[in-house]
């Protein structure tokens, strides 16, 4: 059996912060700061635990990884024999060295690239491997937001063992990345920003079984959802979409280049504007006062925000002059099942408003089926 | 578990080709007599009673095969597989696979029942018409609803006769337009979403808290828009939803109707029925609770029942009585018209009339009891086998079911409920069922130990999954390869069952795919 070749980038420093109270480990200060504080490296355990358990399939794959604690002490600790690429300087690893990393190890030919950190890393890999190529993320970090994580090291590593023993043929969704700025957070004001998307191996285990066949994954469960939302759009409305891999079907069935991450504008099914900050939608209102807007909204990252993440173009003040009747949300049955119940949360910055929208929403899961879910502030 | 061996079993394997590949060109079965001139010459050319266009211009490829192979060859394939008689069937959760008592099958199989056809004369139907009207009599007593149909085939269709219903109520009232949301729980058989979709309604999905139906989501959404709710319980989890009573109300008071199905009925039985928890409508599945066989495809019987206000709504023909005389009442104006041919499965019925016959009232009521009971014992038994879980209303009991979770075992060992599965069918019983869709309960499984099971069985079918869970921790491998003793060894590969391209579902499909790589 020819063995499958999975990258392995860990990013030794994040998670530091978390234990310490520092909310993140990115800057140098901070992780000084962290490790003055008493803070140990989180994620080398956490890659370990995962290698352990993907140590069941060691001899059907082959390990490429970067130097010392970026992934080869953590491999060869757990039992692999790893191919080692580059050079870093131990103790003093840097965002560039993860990006730098990514892009060696998929030029050299893995077929899965498992990187273990925080949305930071998630980030750097991002920027070295865009959307074109399978990743998964071993959770690492202090407070993760983005998607392309797995919901712990163990289940990260049961997917990683369905992708090899399927060589790798299995179905793929796309899941985001997010960018929070640390900084911000520390001054306790939360700035999360969509940053991008990746592809990661689709969790089936969570909405049906492989036996039961038919299992088409994330795609035609959007596609529904799309067409729902075209079926019931109504004239002369002005729908502000918000970014996420599901609006972003419905775009694309209408024939409309929407922006990625920004908000775009749709009336009677074309392009009113794209990639709109806050000022532009308010202007836009300001200019159109009587007439009907919409938003389309999807539930960003892992922990199930509603606004507040990766969507602050949608600010408090647009959210109000919509109103909460005009709040379309869109979910897969999958994103909502990987919130084990928990509610969708809301961050507008105005607790007012986050109280008002507080109860349940009505989720568009797919052609004329509705979810009810709890949304807390 | 202490005392239980587990069988050394082996399934018959015979490597049995596919039938298409049998046969040999000009081989026979049974050789046909020439017919006598005489009456060749009275009944005429064969092909002339075939119209033109209606025949074949060239031959079926069909293998040629005698009667002796052909049967060697289904016997064959019948012993490899495991079924309700073979195994102790308690996996099928929902499925509630009782015994079928054989006596029934004479009942069916007597001519005076299958030589019965359809088409005769009303006037000499009335063995039949009485034993289908005294069986809605009884299923009136279980459910507490005015009237009841037997035409439906079985329980999705009786879901789907609801929102026709539903929809001709509402139209009636004039108000179908504006009423076209119908609510569903997360763990009410899907086919309850399903057949008011399929009948033009949107679905909305109440979600649970811990397990039950979330009596503050219901309120956030019912309407004037409401038309009704399809709910069960208890839920496929095997909860009871005390609440049930507020859940129809809540509906009745915004001007919907509530549809219970009770498919699976076999937990409250002789117990609770819908009319006190305020329905106006349900269901029973006769082939689940009512001992008709279940499975194969078999014919089915959703036995559907309303109150007096919807009767009027009733698919045609419904059998009435005037007198000691039984009709098929066709002259009824607000029916939702037919909805299956003639007059429904009614070997079916002759079959569910007969064991309630057999049972009795207290019966029926002991067998809901026993089948509760049975369910306390294997859900003792299970859930002290290192990582399976009952998730959800912990502490809270369960009736005839339970939706039990192997993610911690997944989590530990990597071999989870589809793997058990496997291993499972080694020890000469079926492997269990996990869920319907989708998996809000991880890993999942859904066993159900309805009366029929001695506590000998409930034992051994828990020491099977002890023994599959000891071995995933102990010996993996063996896990890994399951099965080892069956005459089918797992599909090779799954996902072209996944791939349009690959997947064939006739020997054509197969042969033109296979061909294009």
């Amino acid at each position: 059996m020819v063995k499958t070749k999975i990258g392995l980038i860990v990013n030794p420093v994040a998670g530091m912060g978390g234990k310490v109270g520092l909310k993140g480990s990115d800057g140098d200060d901070i992780y000084r700061r962290a490790l003055e504080l008493g803070a140990h490296p989180v994620s080398p355990g956490r890659t370990r635990k995962a290698l352990e358990i993907l140590s069941d399939i060691k001899e059907d794959v082959e390990l490429y990884t970067y130097p010392f604690e970026m992934g080869e002490d953590e491999a060869i600790s757990c039992g692999f024999t790893p191919v080692v690429f580059g050079a870093i300087t131990p103790g003093a690893t840097k965002p560039e060295d993860t990006t730098r990393a990514a892009k060696e190890l998929v030029r050299r030919g893995v077929s899965l690239l498992l990187f273990t950190g925080g949305d930071g890393t998630a980030r750097n890999i991002y920027d070295a491997v865009s959307d074109s190529f399978p990743v998964l993320g071993i959770p690492g970090g202090v407070k993760i937001h983005s998607g392309v994580y797995a919901a712990s090291p163990v289940k990260a590593a049961r997917l990683v063992i369905d992708f090899v023993r399927n060589n790798g043929k299995i179905s793929l969704q796309t899941a985001e990345v997010m960018d929070i700025d640390e900084e911000l957070i520390r001054q306790d004001k939360v700035s999360a920003k969509l940053y991008g998307f990746m592809k990661i191996p689709y969790e089936r285990g969570l909405n049906q079984s492989s036996k039961a066949g038919s299992n088409p994954g994330e795609g035609v469960h959007q596609d529904e959802i799309a067409s729902d939302i075209i079926h019931n759009m109504d004239k002369d409305v002005i729908y502000l979409v918000a970014p996420g891999t599901t609006t972003k079907t419905f775009m694309d069935k209408l024939g409309l280049k929407g922006t990625l991450l920004g908000i775009d504008a749709v009336r009677n099914q074309k392009i009113e504007a794209t990639d709109m900050n806050e000022a532009g939608i308010l202007d836009l209102m300001k200019r159109e006062p009587d007439t009907r807007f919409k938003i389309i909204i999807a539930i960003i990252g892992r922990q199930g925000y509603l606004f507040g993440r990766g969507n602050q173009q949608l600010s408090a003040d647009v959210i109000r002059q919509v109103g909460r009747e005009n709040i379309i949300v869109v979910a897969t049955e999958n994103k909502i099942l990987s919130l084990k119940g928990e509610p969708f949360l809301l961050d507008t910055g105005d607790e007012e408003l986050d109280k008002e929208l507080e109860g349940y929403i009505k989720v568009i899961i797919g052609f004329g089926k509705r979810q009810v879910y709890a949304v807390s502030a | 578990m202490k005392g239980i061996k587990l069988r050394n079993y082996h399934a018959a394997k015979y490597d049995e080709p596919i039938i298409m590949e049998m046969g040999v060109k000009g081989r026979r079965g049974i050789m046909v007599p020439p017919v006598h001139e005489e009456i060749a010459e009275s009944a005429g050319d064969i092909k002339d009673l075939i119209p033109e266009k209606a025949r074949r211009k060239t031959a079926p490829n069909l293998p040629e095969i005698d009667q002796y192979h052909t049967l060697m060859h289904f016997l064959r394939l019948s012993q490899m597989t495991l079924g309700m008689e073979t195994g102790i069937d308690i996996g099928e959760g929902t499925c509630t696979m009782k015994y079928s008592p054989k006596v029934n099958e004479e009942l069916v199989r007597s001519p005076k029942m299958a030589d019965v056809h359809p088409l005769q004369p009303e006037s000499t139907l009335q063995g039949i018409l009485q034993i289908t009207y005294e069986l809605r009599n009884y299923l009136k007593a279980i459910s507490g609803l005015d009237e009841f149909s037997m035409q439906t085939g079985g329980g999705a269709h009786a879901t789907y006769i609801n929102a026709c219903i539903t929809r001709k109520y509402h139209q009636d009232r004039g108000e179908l337009e504006q009423r076209n949301e119908v609510i569903t729980t997360q763990f009410t058989h899907p086919c309850n979403a399903a057949t008011p979709a399929t009948a033009g309604f949107k679905v909305i999905f109440l979600p649970h808290k811990n397990g039950y139906p979330d009596i503050d989501a219901l309120n956030s959404v019912v309407s004037d828009r409401t038309a009704a709710i399809h709910m069960t319980n208890p839920e496929d989890t095997g909860i009871y939803n005390p609440r049930v009573k507020e859940f129809t109300k809540i509906v009745h008071d915004a001007g919907g109707l509530c549809f219970y199905d009770q498919a699976n009925a076999n937990g409250i039985m002789g117990i609770a029925r819908a009319r006190e928890a305020g329905f106006d409508a349900c269901h029973f599945n006769l082939h689940k609770t009512f001992s008709s066989p279940h499975g194969c495809e078999g014919p089915a019987g959703g036995a559907y029942g309303c109150t007096e206000a919807l009767a009027p709504y009733l698919p045609i023909p419904l059998v009435t009585r005037t007198n000691d005389h039984y009709h098929l009442d066709f002259d009824r104006p607000k029916s939702i018209g037919k909805v299956r041919s003639f007059f429904g499965n009614l070997e079916v019925v002759l079959r569910a009339y007969a064991w309630i016959r057999s049972m009795g009232p207290e019966g029926l009521k002991t067998a809901a009891e026993i089948s509760v009971l049975n369910n306390q014992y294997l859900t003792h038994l299970l859930l002290q086998i290192d990582g399976i879980t009952a998730p959800f209303a912990e502490g809270k009991p369960r009736f005839e079911q339970v939706r039990f979770s192997m993610e911690k075992l997944k989590d530990e060992t990597g071999f989870g409920s589809h793997e058990i599965q496997d291993r499972m069918v080694d020890f000469g019983i079926q492997s269990y069922w996990l869920s319907h869709h989708p998996y809000v309960v991880p890993e999942p499984f859904t066993p159900e130990p309805c009366e029929t099971y001695s506590k000998e069985d409930i034992e051994y079918w828990a020491s099977v999954i002890e023994q599959a869970c000891k071995e995933a921790r102990e010996t993996p491998e063996v896990i890994r390869k399951a099965p080892h003793n069956q005459a089918i060894h797992r599909i090779k590969d799954f996902e072209q069952a996944e791939d349009a391209k690959r997947w064939a579902t006739t020997w054509r499909a197969y042969q033109r795919k296979r061909k294009n790589g």
